[in-house]
């Protein structure tokens, strides 16, 4: 007896994939291979789907801009957020961060000579590809230059 | 004579489920002549952890306790809190909160339709449903900002407000998913292969779902009327009349199976849409937050002392969080949770029982479990069946990390 779960199997076989075959439509066998190829421009990949906007991607920081109130570190509930006393900064690591954006609520941030406002040290930014082999890789870590020129 | 019987161990870990536990079953032949479940595998401890943060630092925690319910968890936190501090969120919080809330309803009843056609082998229409699911991920990702995790509640309030396009966006939505439910209905509530997988599977009368202590849309796939949005209301749903989906109402008869759930769900859907549809409609204006200030919000909390209970019908049954805030400390010094899942898990001791193997994974799924939400103690014992004590096992842990970082290297 034909149902309608039927019809709409074979309906859906008959259509396009509705998900977006992101970033090639089949596993490469090659990884690396694929992504030379990429670089290269021989290959096309599939874009990623769009983000809505205020998307909560990774957190950007501003050194300049931070005031070093520690309230950021206060509202943190992963932790992700590490003082550094000598410079009176802090460091933020991605990889214990999960996204909640507390810590850009909270941030008071600086104002420089002629802006109105004061501006937020902390941002959301759109970034989202994140994978990374090194948790403490330098695109995970955000932190000021002088921390890393000292070895702070 | 022979031995008719069969031993059964399923899990604590085991390919076919997703989380943690175990079922021991003796069969004979095909049927389950007895049946034991044990559960404790996934403690992780997290009310202590909430118990040694911050309120804001615990409310977020209380996110993680379950990747589904994420808003169910956070909201009976914020309305316990709010209790327990003698804060009132501004009326357009409390229409915001239900919105969330029902969203993340309608998302978790398409996933649970989808896992319940999976475990009775129909994968073509898991994937139908979880495609006609991502509409409603869309607009949680839109006005929150993530497809799960949404960070949205506070204590006194909701962080973000409802722009005109996120309300366009409910709308289309909403003209969405009641063709959706319609299609859903017909595919699985009108078709003979489900009926038949599903019809008498997993039956729990009425006086035993009483009797098992069974919360949420098992309970009422039972024919018992109760939901929290109904029993204790709370922000918006005070000002509707939410009533408790019953199969007694929709077909007028009640039998507490499989196939039972599963309408009282689709109808619960269409539930949600009238809420939602009923708060963006009458959404007031005004603030959403209480103490918009974090840091001045956290000092408040040091100052306040105050017990409370709060509870939210999550969607596979009641949470419940208790908290107490001893004036001293910027976070609860007690927090107790009570999750669904551990009422609705003794349901399936019954109901697999005379049941027949393949049965097993309907009978699981059915309560729609979330493990990692249910385990609140676990208790270690030693090989003579010595409880070990806390003290004992923590430093056993410290060491063991110590010795696995210092063999693999680990930067401090
Ligand atoms: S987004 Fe949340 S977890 Fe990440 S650093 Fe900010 S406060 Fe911490
Ligand atoms: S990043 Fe912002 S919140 Fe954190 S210390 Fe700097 S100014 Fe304060």
């Amino acid at each position: 007896m034909p149902t309608k779960a039927m019809f709409l199997m074979i309906k859906q076989a008959l259509q396009k994939p509705f998900t977006n075959p992101f970033p090639v439509k089949h596993a490469p066998v090659n990884v690396t291979a694929l992504i030379e190829k990429v670089q290269k421009g021989e290959v096309q990949i599939y874009p990623p789907i769009p983000i809505p906007e205020e998307f909560r991607g990774k957190i950007h920081y501003d050194p300049e801009r931070c005031i070093g109130c520690r309230f950021c570190i206060t509202v943190c509930p992963a932790n992700a957020m590490e003082w550094i006393p000598e410079l009176r900064k802090i460091r933020h690591y991605v990889s214990r961060c999960m996204f909640c954006a507390l810590c850009v609520d909270v941030c008071p941030g600086k104002k420089f000579p002629g802006e109105e406002k004061p501006v937020k040290a902390l941002s959301i930014s759109e970034d989202f590809l994140l994978a990374d082999y090194d948790k403490y890789s330098d695109n995970l870590i955000e932190e000021p230059p002088e921390a890393k020129e000292k070895g702070l | 004579m022979a031995k008719t019987t069969y031993y059964v161990p399923i899990g604590p870990i085991h390919p076919a489920l997703k989380e943690p536990i175990r079922v021991e079953a003796e069969v004979e032949g095909e049927k389950i002549v007895k049946v034991d479940v044990k559960r404790g595998f996934a403690h992780r401890g997290i009310e202590y952890m909430g118990m040694k943060r911050n309120a804001i630092q615990t409310l977020y925690l209380s996110e993680r306790i379950c990747g589904i319910c994420s808003i169910s968890h956070p909201y009976a936190f914020v309305i316990g809190s709010e209790k327990a501090l003698g804060i009132e969120a501004p009326p357009r919080a409390q229409y915001i909160r239900p919105i969330i809330a029902e969203l993340e309803r309608i998302h978790s009843h398409i996933l649970w339709i989808g896992v319940i056609a999976h475990e009775i082998g129909f994968d073509s229409l898991l994937f139908w449903t979880w495609k006609g699911r991502e509409k409603v991920l869309d607009v949680l990702e839109l006005i929150t900002g993530n497809r799960i995790n949404y960070a949205m509640y506070m204590i006194g309030g909701v962080r973000r407000d409802l722009k005109e396009s996120h309300i366009k966006a409910l709308r289309d939505m909403i003209t969405y998913y009641w063709e959706f439910t319609e299609h859903m209905k017909e595919v699985f509530l009108s078709d003979p292969v489900y009926k038949a997988r599903t019809r008498g599977v997993a039956q729990v009368p009425k006086d035993m779902a009483l009797k098992l202590n069974l919360v949420g849309p098992t309970a009422r796939a039972a024919g018992l009327r109760m939901d929290i949005r109904q029993d204790i209301p709370f922000d918006a749903y005070a000002d509707m009349d939410v009533k408790a989906v019953v199969p007694q109402d929709i077909v007028g008869e009640v039998r507490g199976d499989a196939y039972d759930a599963t309408m009282v769900r689709i109808y619960e859907i269409e539930q949600s849409l009238d809420i939602i549809e009923y708060c963006i409609d009458n959404l007031p204006e005004g603030r959403i937050l209480a103490i918009p200030n974090y840091i001045a919000l956290l000092n408040k909390i040091k100052k306040t002392a105050g017990e409370a209970i709060g509870a939210h019908e999550a969607p596979r049954g009641e949470v419940v969080h208790y908290l107490k805030y001893d004036g001293t400390r910027d976070g609860p010094s007690v927090w107790k949770v009570v999750a669904p899942s551990y009422n609705n898990i003794n349901s399936w001791g019954y109901c697999l029982l005379g049941a027949e193997v393949a049965d097993i994974p309907v009978v699981v799924a059915y309560i729609d479990p979330c493990l990692c939400c249910n385990d609140r103690v676990a208790v270690v014992r030693d090989s003579t069946g010595k409880m070990l004590d806390y003290s004992f096992i923590h430093k056993k842990a410290v060491e063991k990390t110590r010795a696995l970082e210092k063999e693999l290297g680990v930067r401090k």
